[in-house]
């Protein structure tokens, strides 16, 4: 079984589910929802102010409700024994990794289109920068939250009490990523600055995570 | 105790003793900071310490995925739960300096905020060994060990992009860097007692945990062989 033809039965597999059950997708976007409301509450900000702290919002907004959807890539596997299954099928193990992945990186970019909007009505948002760069970030920050996440919760599936366990590894590595992600958005947002070297490092982050991610979930899944 | 390990910590705690001494007695005075300034002695061999401490993790658990050898987990795990006490005295003797030199306690500097993710990051690693169940922690935690060593760099040079207001390092960095001979004397016998220190810790933390192991792995076996109590 070639690695293409797997992590496309599995991607689809996982889309056929989610579109029936839009379980991930539906509690991404309440949860995002309520995070914007309850930050227009709590910080009141005027369209200036907004805009100065729109990047931070935006991306806590969306780490938080990826969490959610995070939380259940692996859970659904673990009913039924499909993860033992897998892990005796000649399957390449990164096939699944990356159907995984792309999954998620669709469910939060879908999230990410739909909830937009509601930032731009809410927060009185308008780009100064070029929009186009804001699509890019978003694109290269969504896959670094998503390919760390979605190795984080193979790793946190295994423990005790798992919900609380993914944030808590993922947080503390995502911080560089996060970091990238709110700077360049800012940057155009205000228009201050240029946004090129955090999209650099958004692009390093990803490759070398990447890397790292497909070189060891092998190992992940494997583990006894 | 063996009686060379014995010996050594004899001798570690005289180290100390005397680098401490001339830590606070011998050392010169800085000029403009005064004699907070000697709290140097303790913060950079902490620093050290901790780093060092967190390559060895680094390696050992990238053995540990080419070999899994339990002793060199137990590497793993000693020298991450030493390295992030060094990294705690770090990050508590750095604001005690910081606070009479700078003005303030804390600053968003790229290299405070690395030493604090670094230390997040490896807290997040003692945690997960806490949580795993069973014998998988090995793995799992050998995993985020090499996960948070790849991401310490990508931390610096992102952070690093703001404003630096950590002093330039003092040895080897500018034309005007470099210690008076006396501090940097003082310095290397601190820098040598505290990377002492830091071995009996992790070699004792070690010896701790592959006793632990053998525990688990005796009553796991106890428990097949004997149908259970």
């Amino acid at each position: 079984m070639s690695t293409a033809t797997v992590t496309r039965s599995t991607l689809l597999k996982d889309l056929r589910m989610e579109w029936r059950s839009k379980d991930a997708i539906n509690s991404m976007l309440f949860f995002s929802l309520l995070v914007v409301v309850i930050f227009s509450f709590a910080f009141n900000p005027t369209a200036e102010e907004s805009r100065l702290i729109a990047g931070g919002l935006i991306w806590v907004a969306f780490l938080f409700a990826a969490v959610v959807a995070l939380n259940q890539t692996w859970a659904r596997e673990l009913r039924n024994q499909v993860l033992d299954a897998y892990r005796i099928s000649p399957a390449p193990a990164n096939a699944l990794f990356l159907a995984k992945v792309l999954g998620n990186f669709l469910f939060v970019v879908v999230l990410e289109v739909l909830m937009a909007p509601l930032f731009i009505v809410f927060y009185q948002l308008r780009s100064v920068g070029p929009v186009w760069q804001l699509i890019v970030i978003a694109l290269l920050g969504t896959w670094a939250l998503v390919v760390n996440g979605t190795f984080s919760a193979a790793l946190s599936i295994r423990t005790r009490s798992r919900e609380i366990m993914l944030p808590l590894i993922l947080f503390p590595i995502s911080i560089p990523a996060l970091l990238a992600m709110v700077d360049a958005t800012t940057s155009i947002l205000t228009g201050d600055s240029s946004p090129g070297f955090w999209m650099k490092m958004l692009l390093v982050y990803d490759v070398v995570f990447t890397a790292v991610c497909l070189l060891l979930f092998e190992s992940v899944l494997n583990a006894e | 105790m063996k009686p060379l390990s014995l010996g050594f910590v004899l001798f570690t705690l005289a180290l100390l003793g005397f680098s401490t001494y001339q830590a606070l007695f011998v050392a010169p005075t800085e000029q403009t900071m005064g004699d907070v300034q000697r709290i140097f002695y303790y913060h950079v061999p902490s620093a050290w310490v901790a780093g060092v401490c967190f390559l060895v993790n680094f390696v050992a658990s990238i053995a540990y995925i080419l070999k899994r050898s339990s002793n060199v987990d137990a590497l793993a795990a000693a020298s991450a739960e030493v390295g992030v006490v060094f990294c705690t005295i770090v990050l508590i003797t750095g604001p005690i300096w910081a606070r009479p030199v700078w003005g303030i306690w804390w600053t968003w500097d790229a290299r405070l905020t690395t030493t604090l993710v670094l230390w997040l990051i490896y807290v997040s690693y003692l945690i997960l060994r806490r949580f795993a169940a069973g014998s998988q922690t090995h793995l799992l935690a050998a995993v985020l060990g090499i996960f948070g060593f790849v991401d310490v760099p990508i931390v610096y040079m992102s952070i690093r992009w703001f404003r630096t207001q950590h002093p330039s390092p003092v040895m080897g960095g500018g034309e005007n860097s470099g210690l008076d001979p006396a501090m940097l004397h003082v310095f290397l016998w601190n820098l040598l007692a505290f990377t002492c220190v830091g071995i009996i810790l992790t070699a004792s933390r070690y010896r701790l945990q592959r006793l632990e192991n053998e525990l688990e792995a005796e009553h796991a076996r106890l428990a097949l062989a004997g149908g259970g109590r």
